[in-house]
């Protein structure tokens, strides 16, 4: 099964520029995003699949897409929980 | 990083849980349109994040639109913090079109003739449902807000229902934190403590079920609890608050506290403020503390509580919050909950 993920929303992938870092900004929460939950939410365009997008990565850091899949599950599965993304 | 704007103290409702300051200020010494939009411009390059446009009821000002478009453009997450019933769908479109990200939406209750009670106003209940469709049709995001309190702890699971059923992607339910118009009516509106205890378990129950769908975020009871809440994250550490004529306060209820001088932002600019005013450093980090709070373990956990509830407990704010059982004020906690329970209401005006 194919998921397509997609940002809850008025959910917001935005630059902090004051700090030097990535974060989502939703509703009273701001969550920082480390380099690989920003790597994967800026492929997050609500038409790439999990797989896409895992695909893409393992392509960009030459790691096994195997490994890679799971890990961009889990870290959508994770803001799915708090409500940010769309699964 | 998040600023509180409380754009006017006016607003039609007349809840007796305000927090706003028992003495309003007046529409004459509000801050005008060009200043709230230096104030926004300022917030952003101080690292502000999140906007909270508040009061009062914000759009009781005509000028929201334009408050709200240069936070936008500057990057800022706006959330409208509305009773609804200001509110019409030319407005709300306004708004919209100006850059507005979420709306958060207070009810009082789930049924309309004990809402309109609370909130001293004929027909708020119904305006409010029909906005919170038209906000979801927006596209907006919705939060709906319900602060608890004797009155209506008894209808926590329709209220939560009734969020489910507006299509709110999240649900505030905060006990009443008494300051301003909540502690001149704090004895009418404290809850028994078995009231309370079935609340956190239907809260408890419905975040569970709901996990994915509905983010709960609940607000515990101050007075029922044994260790402090970090009021405001801790003093000046990601929270400010601007007053409808200018006050930059680390916390709404700040300026109940005799002896702090709050700088405006009519004299210095909000990174001036932030970083260097008495009052963001009186009781910014841990060097303030008295004992138990300077030795303990949860100094940074809970920053020492909340300032205005020493106060109101106390009659000093720079004691350990009293909800804390390590504080030798605890008993006063105690001491407020053994009161009889008040009938009258004064309806904020």
């Amino acid at each position: 099964m194919s998921t397509v993920p997609s940002l809850a929303p008025q959910v917001r992938l935005r630059h902090d520029a004051a700090r030097g870092q990535w974060v989502l900004l939703a509703p009273e929460r701001v969550v920082v995003l480390d380099e690989i939950a920003h790597a994967i939410l800026s492929r997050v365009d609500g038409r790439a699949t999990i797989e896409e997008i895992a695909a893409a990565l393992a392509q960009d850091y030459e790691a096994p897409v195997t490994e890679i899949v799971a890990d961009v599950r889990e870290a959508l599965e994770d803001l799915h929980r708090k409500g940010m993304v769309r699964l | 990083m998040g600023l509180l704007a409380e754009l006017t103290h006016r607003c039609p409702l007349g809840c007796p849980y305000c927090s706003n300051p028992v003495a309003l200020e007046k529409r004459g010494d509000e801050l005008d349109t060009a200043t709230w939009q230096r104030v926004m411009r300022e917030a952003a390059a101080l690292g502000v994040l999140q906007l909270h446009l508040s009061g009062g009821e914000p759009a009781a000002r005509r000028d929201l639109e334009e408050i709200l478009a240069t936070a936008a453009a500057e990057g800022l997450y706006t959330n409208l913090i509305t009773s609804g019933v200001l509110l019409d769908r030319a407005r709300l479109n306004a708004l919209v079109a100006a850059g507005l990200n979420h709306v958060q939406l207070s009810i009082q209750h789930a049924e309309a003739e004990a809402a309109d009670r609370i909130a001293h106003f004929q027909g708020a209940h119904a305006r409010k449902l029909a906005l919170a469709e038209q906000v979801r049709e927006a596209g907006l995001a919705l939060t709906i807000n319900a602060v608890l309190h004797r009155g209506n702890l008894g209808a926590v699971a329709e209220m939560i229902a009734l969020a489910e059923q507006l299509g709110a992607g999240r649900l505030e339910i905060a006990h009443t934190q008494y300051h301003g118009w909540a502690l001149r009516n704090r004895a009418a509106l404290m809850p028994e403590p078995a009231q309370v205890e079935e609340s956190r378990r239907i809260v408890t129950e419905a975040r569970q079920r709901l996990e994915g769908r509905l983010v709960i975020d609940f607000v515990a009871p101050d007075y029922h609890a044994t260790r402090p809440k970090a009021c405001m994250g801790g003093w000046g550490r990601r929270f400010l608050n601007v007053s409808p004529s200018g006050a930059v306060l680390p916390c709404h209820a700040a300026e109940t506290i005799p002896g702090l001088r709050f700088d405006r932002v009519t004299e210095r600019s909000l990174a001036d403020i932030w970083y260097g005013s008495e009052a963001f450093n009186r009781f910014r980090g841990t060097d303030w503390m008295p004992e138990p709070c300077r030795s303990c373990d949860r100094r940074e956990v809970d920053w020492g509580g909340c300032r205005c509830q020493a106060l109101a407990l106390t009659g000093d704010a720079a004691r350990t919050d009293p909800v804390c059982a390590l504080s030798p004020d605890h008993a006063a906690v105690a001491g407020v909950l053994a009161e009889p329970a008040g009938e009258a209401l004064v309806w904020r005006r």
